[in-house]
């Protein structure tokens, strides 16, 4: 196609005339479908960077910009106000903190034990292989609404087999602790394990089982194997599921709240902001205020933006070897 | 002979024994989180739970549970309903979606990888509770349904559902008032297709590149090489997709009967009449994805 651009016109026309007319469909015909698609891309591109960019600009604005009618875009006074009210409402960088911790520790504990689940499931053959196989097709497919009442009371009354009730003589109340929902993490129930699970099987499955035998020939035991041979190669996929565990834990809100309602945590700060905007304003003003809209919509998109701007970093650090990993190597089914 | 098979049968015990060691933390942690919980959310279903002075006390009352909230619940049936069809229309378009995204994402051009970038985006993104604000923020949703009936007159769209809708067709006006919706959301299937755009790209570079040139040279266009070769060599990605759409729309903090289901129990510490409504919305979905699954799978072409 090069050569065509570079020659004189008149060569391409010859060599069209020789062609019978099929090289000038040809290069119209790849012109238009770049064109076609680079509109749709854009097009679709921007449908789904606009809403960020919306929020980005509104939460510049001060009040007097957000009621002016004859502004959309750019702010006439930027200020960073909405930021600061916003960081104040949500004790910021306490949540942060805390989502950061808990995130990291959930993470950590997610991706180790579904790895070895992973691996247990992709390398081995056992009695019973494909029903505990359907039962990690059932906790992907088990919203966890449905049990939620019962873990719900299962940790609000605490006790491993009557064990402790006979010790102290009452359950214990774990709601409100961190501490269920790493048990959980630790029995491969915490969110969307299942498809970590799945996925990490599926990545294991496709490396050469040569390489396996080799170390075992070479006199490297079970664990020795998984951790010097297998562990190493599986980079790519544990990587997107750290991710994956990471950014879905960082936004939760369900099992956030389930769990770990009085923990100040940036998913559940977020989700009542407009409410202690209410609060704060009822306060500051000591009566009843309608809080404009406009205004605790800009508070709330500045909310939104302070709680991805972590996540969105840590995207770009992590995006080409998590897309080209998951696109690549990833899921195979 | 009979010596070799032994030891055979031993390595193969000690591998099955290193595979449970290594499975150990699913099953245990399925045993504990998952059987239990979901036994006593059965039981739960059928019963008054009532909480006083910390102790539970569930009484039998067979069925009233499911009776109260599928004939006396004002909102709940409803909400079922609604949010339903609306799992199909979702579901059906952003699978279109993903798909046809996928198939352009695996061209080459320049700033692909931009572009991959762009659409990966909201797998981070709109996750977890920053979906659910956008929607449930209804004096927000008021607004903007304000402002696209005062612009109806000048976009291109809104003349256009407007041509469509007062041409005579009689037989599709609740089709077409679907299809509208769908456009008009069409952030939200955007939003909600990231994870099935990456399974449908992994499963579009598995195939290889000689199967479409073989093609090609046989005088296949590329419109028929989509049909006799993309779709039955990805078609397994389908099914992976289709169940996986499906759950993570249930699953999602915007959907209504989840709403329903943690105010009646959180605010209304009505156990019993929770349970019952999470059971009769999963085994609706399940039994929905077991149907769907397996018509699909009977369309499945598996390469080996």
């Amino acid at each position: 196609m090069t050569k065509a651009k570079v020659n004189p016109n008149g060569d391409f026309w010859e060599r069209n005339r020789k062609s019978d007319g099929y090289l000038l469909k040809k290069t119209v015909l790849k012109y238009f479908v770049s064109i076609a698609r680079f509109i749709l891309l854009f097009g679709m591109c921007f449908m789904i960077l606009q809403p960020i960019f919306n929020k980005i600009s509104v939460s510049f604005m001060t009040i007097q910009d957000l009621n002016n009618p004859t502004i959309i875009s750019i702010p006439e006074n930027p200020t960073t106000e909405n930021y600061q009210m916003a960081a104040k409402l949500m004790s910021y960088s306490q949540s942060v903190l805390n989502s950061f911790g808990i995130a990291l520790a959930i993470a950590v504990v997610q991706i180790t034990v579904t790895t070895l689940a992973g691996y247990g499931f992709a390398r081995f053959e056992f009695p019973l292989k494909k029903f505990w196989f359907a039962c990690v097709m059932l906790i992907i497919l088990i919203p966890p609404q449905t049990i939620s009442t019962s873990l719900f009371l299962h940790f609000r009354f605490f006790d491993i087999f009557g064990l402790i009730k006979l010790l102290t003589g009452d359950t214990i109340n774990l709601r409100g602790s961190a501490l269920p929902y790493f048990l959980m993490s630790l029995g491969c129930m915490g969110l969307k394990n299942g498809l970590y699970i799945y996925m990490i099987r599926q990545f294991f499955r496709n490396i050469p089982k040569e390489l396996e035998e080799a170390a075992y020939v070479d006199g490297c035991g079970t664990l020795m194997t998984f951790v010097r041979i297998m562990l190493p190669d599986a980079k790519p996929i544990l990587t997107s599921c750290f991710l994956f565990s990471f950014v879905w834990q960082w936004t939760d809100g369900y099992y956030s709240k389930l769990f770990l309602g009085n923990v100040k945590l940036v998913s559940t700060e977020l989700s009542r902001l407009v409410d202690s905007l209410g609060a704060f304003l009822m306060r500051e003003m000591g009566t009843t205020v309608t809080v404009p809209l406009s205004y605790s919509n800009a508070i709330l998109s500045t909310g939104t933006l302070m709680i991805i701007l972590p996540l969105i970093i840590l995207y770009l650090f992590a995006q080409r070897g998590f897309v080209e990993s998951l696109s690549s190597s990833g899921i195979k089914m | 002979m009979k010596k070799q098979k032994n030891t055979l049968a031993g390595l193969q015990k000690r591998k099955a024994i290193s595979g449970y060691i290594f499975i150990s933390p699913f099953l245990i942690g399925f045993l504990i989180f998952m059987v239990k919980p979901l036994f006593q959310s059965l039981y739960m279903s059928f019963c008054n739970v009532e909480i006083a002075a910390g102790v539970i006390n569930p009484v039998f009352c067979k069925i009233d549970q499911y009776k109260f909230a599928l004939t006396i619940d004002p909102n709940y049936n409803r909400l079922l309903v609604e949010e339903f069809t609306r799992m199909l229309t979702n579901s059906l378009a952003i699978m279109v979606f993903s798909f046809f995204v996928s198939l352009i994402l695996n061209q080459e051009f320049k700033g692909r990888a931009l572009v991959r970038a762009i659409f990966f985006l909201p797998v981070i993104l709109s996750s977890g509770v920053i979906l659910g604000l956008e929607s449930n923020n209804s004096l927000m949703a008021q607004l903007q349904v304000n402002i696209q009936e005062a612009a109806s007159g000048i976009s291109i769209t809104g003349t256009l559902e407007s041509i469509l809708r007062t041409t005579n067709i009689t037989w599709g006006v609740r089709a077409f008032e679907e299809v509208f919706k769908l456009i008009d959301g069409i952030y939200d299937v955007a939003i909600a297709s990231g994870i099935q755009i990456i399974i449908f790209l992994s499963g579009l570079q598995t195939i290889s590149a000689s199967m479409y040139e073989a093609a090609d040279i046989e005088g296949c266009t590329a419109w028929e090489s989509l049909w006799k070769i993309t779709f039955p060599m990805i078609s397994s990605m389908f099914l992976v997709n289709w169940v996986y759409t499906i759950i993570d729309f249930c699953m999602r903090s915007d959907n209504q009967v989840i709403d329903k289901i943690n105010t009646v129990m959180i605010t209304d510490i009505n156990y019993g009449l929770a349970s019952a409504m999470s059971w009769i919305y999963f085994v609706i979905v399940m039994a929905f994805v077991g149907i769907t699954s397996l018509l699909i799978s009977k369309g499945v072409y598996y390469y080996d």
